[in-house]
């Protein structure tokens, strides 16, 4: 589904992405992981267009990313839950998923979707009508979680989700991303500075470090090899 | 008694007209984090056009159609073309740029329709109404001034909380970025903020206009008093640039009817370093922690 090809991305002279290849299959969970630093978050905002490339590309179906404005990104069914979820605080509960699915829905369907994450996550319902503020952080990352679903997007490129969070609460959150996955075909791309819990619940993963992909592999190959874990993924 | 009620009355009248032009400046600032200084300018001139259409045996409804139609076409162009490039820059740019703006279209106007004041019509009579015998320092222009300010505010109220388009100008204003992830295409609510804005600030100039005139520098202290409202409320908060507008306008009645109209600048400067003592960020403005 997405096809990401020599991937360079700067901040000045440094880069920060240098040379990425990766692909993202379809209806699958691959993760992307690395220690702080490695590129990471540069390459989901690369994705979702926040960033320019300085070269290579990012395909989604074989149409190129990285030329498009973030905002058309979207239409094409690209959502992007970015690091500490980007919950407008100043917005309620309710407005902040209401924003997330404008572009898409009328007011009726609009509502169903709103229903159905409500459903998915019973204590944003309770809070609906309270500022975003009020949140705690893991209610804040079940609605940036629950914003980005109401566009019923295909790829879902979510930034750390753990970052600051009880692990319980990061279960839950990685728990339900592999649902979505298996129940509607979701394709999701993760990136994570907690390897364990990633590897837990990915298909696919692959280790970001210091701007290129050092291995990738399946999840479970992943997570068995020792000497990698303590290389890269420090458990 | 009877005195201190028309000081109260004609202060709620001013103080709407300020707390329009405050209320103009609060959009901007909210939306794009700019001080409009050419905000004075752009009210000047589209109430010159509504002048225009007077002058040319217009209505006084026709003409306020054409100030309110050409503020919306002048807050949109301004924006595309003259902030868009500075928008990112820093914040000095913007201030160079607005107040460059505002020469230009004061020296404009003066090329096009001369330095001289023009006197503009009131929408209804200025004779104070009586009550009981007593005349009240309240016009049925003065009631018509308070009633379109009041009808834009509910308006713009209405428009920010309860549509859709609100939701996606809101969201633009307080997060660009995650705005954009979320698909609202935010340089056209930046245009529409700012065209907004000017339709607001160009109610503002013809309804101040019957008092002040038209002329070049005739908004100068309008913008002025507009300022400090919107800073005394907080420049964050459209309430509290109503609000701000009406304590100034009471304020400055006050102290115009019971010291000196010489002391009416004054009155507001001291108004303002007043309010900021006790609320360093105005009285409705967010904490600074919020900002990030």
């Amino acid at each position: 589904m997405l096809e990401v090809k020599d991937l360079v991305v700067a901040y000045g002279a440094e880069p920060a992405l240098d040379g990425v290849s990766l692909s993202v299959p379809d209806g699958a969970l691959t993760a992307v992981l690395g220690a702080n630093g490695a590129g990471k978050t540069t390459l989901l905002r690369t994705i979702s267009g926040l960033l320019r490339p300085r070269s290579g590309t990012a395909a989604l179906d074989g149409r190129d990313l990285t030329r498009l404005p973030a905002e058309e990104i979207v239409r094409l069914g690209v959502a992007h839950v970015p690091q500490s979820g980007g919950v407008i605080t100043e917005l309620t509960v309710e407005e902040n998923l209401r924003l997330g699915g404008l572009w898409r829905w009328r007011r009726g369907d609009l509502a169903r979707r709103i229903a159905a994450v409500y459903e998915l996550f019973p204590p944003l319902a309770d809070r609906r009508a309270r500022a975003a503020a009020a949140l705690s952080g893991g209610e804040r990352q079940m609605l940036a979680l629950g914003r980005a679903l109401v566009a019923e997007p295909r790829l879902l490129l979510v930034d750390e989700p753990s970052l600051g969070l009880a692990p319980r609460v990061v279960a839950q959150i990685m728990a339900v991303l592999r649902r979505l996955c298996d129940d509607t075909g979701l394709t999701v791309l993760l990136v994570e500075q907690n390897a364990r819990s990633a590897l837990s619940v990915a298909d696919r993963a692959l280790v970001l470090s210091l701007g290129s992909v050092a291995v990738a592999g399946e999840a479970a190959a992943l997570a068995a090899d020792d000497r990698l874990r303590h290389a890269y993924l420090g458990f | 008694m009877v005195r201190f009620v028309n000081l109260t009355l004609a202060g709620i009248t001013s103080g709407m007209v300020f707390a329009t032009v405050a209320l103009a400046l609060v959009l901007i600032w909210r939306s794009t984090r700019i001080v409009n200084f050419a905000q004075g300018g752009m009210l000047m001139v589209t109430t010159f056009l509504a002048w225009t259409v007077v002058d040319a045996g217009g209505s006084y409804w026709v003409a306020l159609a054409a100030a309110l139609a050409s503020g919306l076409v002048l807050g949109a162009v301004i924006e595309r073309v003259v902030i868009r490039p500075v928008e990112d820059k820093p914040p000095l740019n913007a201030v160079i740029v607005t107040l460059g703006l505002f020469v230009l279209l004061q020296a404009g106007a003066g090329m096009v329709w001369g330095d001289t004041p023009h006197s503009y019509p009131p929408a209804f009579g200025i004779r104070g109404l009586s009550v009981g015998g007593t005349r009240l320092l309240l016009s049925p222009n003065d009631l018509f001034v308070i009633g379109a300010v009041g009808a834009v505010m509910i308006a713009l109220t209405v428009l920010f909380v309860r549509t859709d388009l609100g939701l996606r100008l809101r969201a633009a204003a307080f997060a660009p970025e995650i705005a954009r992830l979320l698909g609202v295409r935010v340089g056209r609510m930046l245009t529409l903020g700012w065209a907004l804005a000017a339709l607001v600030g160009s109610l503002a100039g013809v309804l101040i206009a019957p008092s002040v005139f038209v002329g070049p520098t005739q908004f100068d202290a309008v913008l002025v008093f507009g300022f400090t409202a919107a800073v005394i409320g907080g420049l964050d908060s459209p309430v509290g640039a109503v609000v701000g507008g009406l304590l100034l306008g009471c304020a400055l009645s006050y102290v115009s009817g019971y010291l000196s109209s010489d002391l009416v600048t004054l009155g507001a400067l001291a108004a303002l370093i007043a309010v900021l003592l006790v609320r360093p960020n105005g009285l409705f403005g967010a904490t600074t922690g919020r900002r990030v």
